[in-house]
């Protein structure tokens, strides 16, 4: 079969693989009908995640149909239409069975490099290096899903794979980041960085109750859909001091929460976000927080910080002190993306929400290599790209 | 009735003390599988440094006696049935909590045979009568390593001990495991200690330590084993799944050994009522 396969830094390439079987009584085997580009896949291509081997299929954002089911498998059956979570979760650990499914504690096969690093492993993820279980991501025509009983959400006839492949992850990584900030009647949320999870935190924080949303980004086209999608007032951090414009829109006060859906390859243009790109070109850190540093000053007191955007290692000049002098609370982490499927698919039926919004370019699996290169150059264009494996390459994008 | 403070208590611990006497009495002494620990060494790892450690190890194994006599020590005799002594060269304790009950986890472990289910290397454990069972254990290249063992305490629901039988015990090893209920239906505590007398003594331990292959760690890995195939009936792997890795694809699994038996689900639903 063909799947996207990663080799380095800025060298992904679609491969002939030998097809996924079933490994284990619990797994199902998908034939991927769409699949999607990650931002967070773009940490990979940039060679910032450790533990990744040359070969690893990427991708954790996917949906298909059911073509083969493990022994102890009794939910699924061939032909179901699937979305299947990007966070791999068993359903019996401790954690599971407290709804922090991101955090199991079995489906990491080998949870040792992370043990050394964070002290525990959270859940194994598709397509995120061997730090994070290593399993083969779905940016493939087929894909191997441990725990199928537990993970993948089935699909009604009907609605379209766009509208509700984005619950693989981006979607409910934007309302948990939303639902972090404990959202209270009246509440200013400000979101950095427009990218897809922080446009999902934005219609999020409205769903949940926010009075305001104030989006911040230094990309135009991202701002125009934060304002027109998210109905968001805006932030070009480019042209405007964060801090000081944010001030004034809430009368002195401080947003009640922030929202950073940037993560570890922040850029910025004051002298802190320099040097943090100084040491990052050196290796000196892995981790430029430049948009997590400004949310901290810029939260009210007693605020609360959620950061869905992902870090990996350390961070250098964390304004600790700012943080606790004002006493802010911190909610983050991966996302416990099954807690989240039947809700939001629901808000999706119903017709609350049409998660297609973010989606740019539609290309095939075969272009993947080229969807990675233009995701990666041309952000001003490209937003969302999202792969199709039935569909025939042809070296162009099949709509924009 | 401990308390939580208690219960939590870090015992992961590890000692060596030549000759001493052993930090615990026999009742809470046991048995796991130096064997498996130490004789599989050098065939799971690529790297050459570990085979090389392994084949040391495992070689050890078959010229025990030489070694030992070469260091003057009785190793052979140490921690066998017939002698007072017992395997005391290294202590190991580790504990893992498992979402489970006590009983359900110690019918689990007492049916012997499920034991290879989830520890690796260790080929097979016959039981030879009520309290004796005969273990296999794979080695270096196409070598087996194999001993007798008695289970010689045993409470239902709480703990089993067990040690290896003098005459044809390849590795002298002694061994507990201790179910405990966990607070607040957290499912239960399993502490395994392991008393060994390692193959090649001390430096090939400290060896191994230096590669981060030991007999404390393996009995870790092997716990999480037995904890994932209780909790979710199978043990979460990759290998043998898709990559773009031409000749280095994962190791294919030649049978996956636990698919292949009754459910672990279904044993273990004859003990508990909080199976899932």
């Amino acid at each position: 079969m063909k799947a996207l396969c990663w080799y380095g830094k800025y060298d992904v390439r679609v491969e002939d693989v030998p097809e996924p079987t079933i490994l284990n009584p619990r797994d199902a085997v998908i034939k991927v009908t769409s699949t999607a580009i990650c931002g967070s896949d773009l940490h990979l291509y940039d060679g910032y995640i450790p533990t990744m081997k040359k070969g690893d299929i990427l991708g954790h954002e996917f949906m298909g149909e059911v073509v083969d089911v493990g022994s102890a498998i009794t939910n699924l059956k061939m032909g179901d239409r699937v979305v299947v979570p990007f966070t791999i979760a068993c359903g019996n650990c401790f954690f599971c069975e407290r709804g922090l499914w991101s955090a199991c504690d079995n489906s990491n096969p080998d949870p040792r490099i992370a043990e050394k690093l964070y002290g525990y492993s959270g859940s194994g993820l598709f397509g995120y290096s061997h730090m994070m279980g290593g399993y083969a991501g779905g940016q493939a025509e087929y894909v191997r899903v441990p725990f199928a009983d537990v993970g993948p959400i089935k699909i009604p006839d009907g609605v379209p794979d766009e509208k509700v492949l984005f619950l693989s992850d981006i979607f409910p990584t934007g309302y948990m980041a939303a639902e972090n900030c404990n959202i209270q009647r009246g509440d200013t949320v400000a979101v950095w960085g427009c990218g897809p999870v922080g446009q999902f935190a934005i219609k999020s924080a409205y769903l949940l109750g926010a009075e305001r949303v104030i989006a911040i980004d230094d990309n135009a086209d991202r701002l125009r859909l934060a304002a027109e999608e998210g109905k968001a007032e805006t932030i070009n951090f480019a042209k405007e001091d964060v801090y000081d414009r944010l001030k004034a829109m809430t009368g002195g006060l401080g947003p009640d929460s922030c929202i950073d859906a940037v993560g570890l390859e922040a850029h910025g243009h004051t002298l802190d976000a320099l040097y943090d790109r100084a040491k990052a070109a050196l290796y000196l850190t892995t981790d430029r927080l430049h948009a997590l540093r400004q949310a901290i000053y810029a939260c009210r007191k007693g605020g609360t910080i959620s950061i869905p955007g992902v870090y990996g290692g350390l961070l250098d000049k964390f304004p600790f002190g700012a943080a606790f002098g004002k006493g802010l609370t911190f909610r983050m982490g991966q996302t416990h993306v099954h807690k989240y499927l039947q809700p939001l698919l629901d808000l999706v039926i119903e017709g609350h929400i049409d998660p297609s919004f973010v989606i740019t370019h539609r290309l095939s699996l075969a272009d993947a290599a080229e969807g990675y290169k233009t995701f990666k150059n041309k952000p001003e264009e490209c937003f969302k790209v999202i792969l199709k494996p039935g569909v025939n390459g042809n070296g162009h994008a099949l709509s924009h | 009735m401990q308390n939580e403070a208690d219960f939590y208590r870090t015992n992961d611990t590890q000692s060596s003390g030549n000759g001493s006497a052993p930090r615990r009495n026999l009742g809470h002494i046991a048995a796991v599988v130096a064997g498996v620990t130490i004789a599989g060494y050098g065939v799971r790892k690529k790297s050459p440094a570990i085979v090389a450690l392994g084949l040391a190890g495992g070689g050890a194994l078959f010229f025990r006696r030489e070694l030992g006599k070469l260091a003057g020590n009785t190793i052979s005799s140490l921690g066998t049935s017939t002698d007072d002594a017992v395997a005391r060269e290294y202590h190991v304790e580790k504990s893992i909590v498992i979402n489970q009950t006590p009983e359900a986890l110690y019918k689990f472990w007492r049916d012997l045979e499920n034991l290879p289910r989830f520890i690796e290397n260790l080929e097979s454990v016959n039981p030879l009568d009520e309290r004796r069972s005969h273990w296999v254990v794979k080695g270096p290249g196409n070598t087996t390593v194999e001993w007798d063992a008695e289970i010689f305490n045993e409470k239902e629901n709480e703990l089993i001990a067990w040690r290896s039988l003098a005459g044809r015990a390849e590795v002298t090893n002694a061994g507990s495991i201790h179910f405990e209920k966990a607070p607040d239906g957290r499912g239960s505590k399993v502490s395994v200690t392991l008393n060994y007398n390692p193959p090649g003594g001390k430096p090939a331990v400290l060896l191994a330590k230096l590669f981060g292959d030991e007999p404390g760690q393996l009995i870790e890995l092997n716990l999480r084993r037995l904890k994932r195939l209780v909790e979710t009936g199978e043990i979460p792997t990759i290998e043998g799944q898709s990559s773009g890795r031409v000749a280095d694809s994962e190791p294919k699994r030649k049978e996956n050994k636990v698919a292949s038996k009754t459910p672990v689900k279904a044993l273990a639903a004859g003990a508990s009522e909080e199976v899932a």
